[in-house]
């Protein structure tokens, strides 16, 4: 297939969530066609870029899919059905990535507290920041503050992002933030918190550097304070 | 997808009916059992030999006679004669038996026809009543006294009189509400230029003139039926178009309870039985008052008035399409008035569409009634109230159910894009499940392979359905904040409906109409663009 064609329809693929051949898209019609999968996989295959794989295939789609979900066309599962099908499309790019020398918007941990079981608003975010081009290490839920801030040590990673869904467990997170300022990392990583019972007021009260309400908020946050 | 809100209006195709609404397809809810439903229907029956009907009707009561009641004159002792008519049990079963168990109730656009079937409960919901008063809402901003920088928007309510403006106002309205199924008019006519002479043609004309549904009334002259008849038949495109896709419907409480056949009434009954269009047969007792209050009294008695003016129809012409037209109400035992939203007005109304289900004829039934005189939490409590139970009992053709306040007094135009919400949400609780041995496989899959991912999330697997409009969208007039912007925001929504182009009769049919039908207010002369 001509590259080009291939990276529109890795695109318009993208933009129709649609992660493997047999997915239905937001349109109709399109189960049993070639998804994301098949598509990126073709496109290492044939020896596209990578770069352009992710400059002119993902990215660009990306921003579409935010806009349509600003306007209303789009719902969250329609995001994240995008978003999934780009963390997946980089997770088979990587190592190509790797030996062309490009590299990911940073590396974010992420994780629910000490306590807390709760992980769908972690997931999400999780996905998206994955999509958004972030290299996410997901420690999962219920992680002990010791094993939050060892991660941040070993991976040395610029962000840190935690979530509690308990009113019982959010004030971990000032716990973590605590153990980061003992082991002398804490200005080294940026700490953004979430989760239903959180605020901006207790992200002050605590130190930490940012709250999300959700996670398109996180992505923003993001961008400027990569800025 | 309506703003994410799954629209219930899906149109569909009968190989005999041909297009009409989807409406709801229900499961429904019974209160009364098998012995129940019996019971009532003996003592219905043994009501109407005995004591029977106070006929106020000659011709009636001669039709009865001739096929096998007992008449006998007798007077009143205001002095007044009527007939006394005792309808054998045979006589009343094999008239109910006639009636047709499935008909179409006709709309100007093929696709918004009503398919009626007693055997089968698919629900239906439109206007209701011929309210006086129009409720006018305006939100006004108020100031606290104690901070000037704290303002409040607060509804403020004005009545208006009913007239033609108002009128095809509100048809232009529940034109744009998707969840309305059908049109009473819901307002009463009260123009200077209307008298009881043009006001059947006027009503009719205002309504179908700017709503494309199903358009039902009650005649207000029988001499204006011809007049009506003939409007119809000209938007229908001739004689036997109208009786094949009836554009228009009427209403006869023939019967004023307890028990007695009104004269004027019944020779309406016969007017229209005669035209061939349908025809619901309504009966409205007052429990406590022209009824008896317990449950297993009024029921037998509304449905013996309405058994009898079913038997009537039949008499006139075998075959007839008739609706069982329950509105039984209950007594406020403080004033005595009408008291709806309340649990016995549920209990009686459910059983009578199981007793209309059981003679099979399609229910004409009510719900969305209350004593609250404004949109508000007592407004949101009766209606749901009697939406939600009404809906769960399958009765086929649901009126009352958009706009009414202060009992049936009030049409307020708000409230009815409230009520649309409700009855929208309502409908998609109802539907039927999806579940089949394909589907639970689909669901399998999924669950294999969501539990095969880094998060195990369904999310994204939630498109499908999203897509199929199966998913409800939030409540359409929620507030963000720490209040309740719900009137406020179904304002909103309403201004924005009304902006939409109006679906008015073309030129050609406007004109003939007027040539043709004397009385129509000149100013009601609109056309489609």
């Amino acid at each position: 297939m001509d590259q080009q064609i291939l990276l529109e329809k890795i695109a318009f693929n993208v933009m129709q969530g649609r992660l493997e051949a047999e997915d239905e898209g937001f349109d109709e019609g399109l189960e049993g066609k070639p998804a994301v999968t098949e598509l990126v996989k073709e496109a290492i295959r044939d020896g596209v870029d990578p770069k352009s794989i992710v400059l002119e295939a993902l990215t660009g789609s990306m921003e579409v899919v935010g806009e349509k979900f600003e306007s209303g066309e789009y719902l969250i599962p329609d995001m994240l059905a995008s978003a999934e099908c780009v963390g997946v499309a980089m997770d088979l790019l990587s190592p190509y990535l790797l030996k062309a020398g490009v590299e990911t918007k940073g590396k974010f941990i992420i994780s629910t507290v000490k306590g807390d079981l709760h992980d769908i608003g972690k997931n999400i975010v999780s996905i998206m920041l994955k999509g958004a081009g972030y290299e996410v290490i997901d420690l999962g839920a219920d992680v002990p503050t010791d094993r939050i801030v060892g991660a941040v040590k070993e991976h040395q990673a610029p962000y840190l992002g935690l979530s509690a869904l308990l009113t019982t467990t959010m004030r971990v997170m000032g716990d973590v933030i605590e153990k980061l300022k003992e082991e002398g990392v804490r200005e080294s990583v940026k700490v953004l918190i979430g989760g239903a019972p959180t605020s901006k007021e207790f992200a002050d009260q605590i130190g930490a550097d940012a709250h999300c309400k959700d996670a398109f908020e996180a992505t923003n946050i993001l961008k400027t304070m990569a800025h | 997808m309506d703003n994410g809100q799954p629209i219930n209006n899906e149109r569909t195709e009968d190989p005999v009916f041909g297009p009409y609404r989807q409406g709801v397809l229900v499961k429904p809810y019974e209160r009364l059992n098998r012995d129940h439903v019996k019971w009532l229907d003996d003592a219905s029956l043994s009501i109407l030999n005995d004591p029977g009907i106070w006929c106020y009707n000659e011709r009636a009561a001669n039709l009865f006679k001739a096929h096998g009641a007992e008449v006998r004159e007798e007077q009143e002792t205001s002095g007044s004669f009527f007939w006394r008519v005792s309808l054998p049990q045979g006589l009343v079963r094999d008239a109910v038996s006639k009636a047709p168990s499935r008909f179409i109730l006709g709309a100007r656009k093929p696709e918004n026809r009503l398919l009626l079937d007693a055997e089968v409960p698919r629900v239906y919901f439109g206007t209701g009543s011929e309210a006086n008063v129009w409720v006018d809402v305006r939100m006004e901003e108020f100031v606290s006294v104690d901070d000037s920088q704290v303002k409040v928007k607060v509804p403020r309510f004005r009545e208006l009189r009913g007239d033609t403006t108002l009128l095809s106002r509100a048809a232009r309205l529940c034109e744009q509400l998707e969840h309305l199924d059908f049109f009473i008019r819901p307002l009463n006519i009260q123009d200077p230029d209307v008298t009881p002479d043009n006001h059947d043609v006027n009503k009719f004309f205002a309504s179908l003139n700017n709503i494309t549904k199903h358009v039902q009334a009650g005649l207000t002259r029988l001499e204006s039926l011809k007049d009506v008849i003939k409007m119809a038949e000209i938007i229908a495109g001739g004689r036997e178009e109208l009786r094949k896709n009836p554009v228009i419907s009427f209403i006869a409480c023939v019967f004023k309870s307890p028990l007695q056949i009104v004269d004027e009434t019944a020779e309406k009954v016969f007017a229209i039985v005669e035209s061939g269009l349908p025809l619901v047969i309504s009966s409205s007792p007052q429990g406590g008052s022209s009824a008896p209050i317990q449950e297993a009294g009024m029921v037998a008695q509304i449905n013996a008035e309405i058994l009898a003016g079913i038997t009537l129809v039949q008499l006139i012409k075998q075959g007839a399409p008739v609706l069982y037209g329950s509105v039984p109400v209950r007594v406020r035992l403080d004033n005595l008035f009408d008291l709806y939203g309340c649990p016995e007005f549920n209990q009686y109304n459910i059983d009578c569409v199981q007793m209309a289900r059981f003679y099979k004829i399609p229910c004409y039934s009510s719900a969305g009634v209350g004593d609250a005189k404004v949109p508000g939490m007592q407004a949101v409590f009766e209606k749901l109230f009697t939406h939600l139970h009404m809906a769960m009992s399958g009765a086929q053709y649901i009126h009352y159910a958009f706009g009414l306040l202060d009992r049936t007094n009030s049409f307020c135009p708000v409230q009815a894009v409230l009520d649309n919400e409700q009855i929208g949400k309502i409908k998609h609780c109802l539907r039927e499940p999806k579940i089949d041995p394909s589907i639970t496989a689909d669901m399998i899959n999924i669950v294999k392979k969501v539990m095969a991912s880094p998060h195990r999330l369904f999310a994204r697997h939630a498109r499908k359905a999203m897509h199929a409009g199966d998913i409800s969208s939030p409540y359409r007039f929620e507030a963000k904040d720490l209040e309740d912007k719900a009137l406020e925001n179904a304002m909103g929504y309403m201004n924005q409906k009304e902006k939409e182009p109006a679906q008015h009769l073309d030129q050609t049919t406007v004109d003939r109409i007027f040539n043709e039908i004397p009385g129509i207010l000149p100013g009601l002369r609109q056309v489609a663009e």
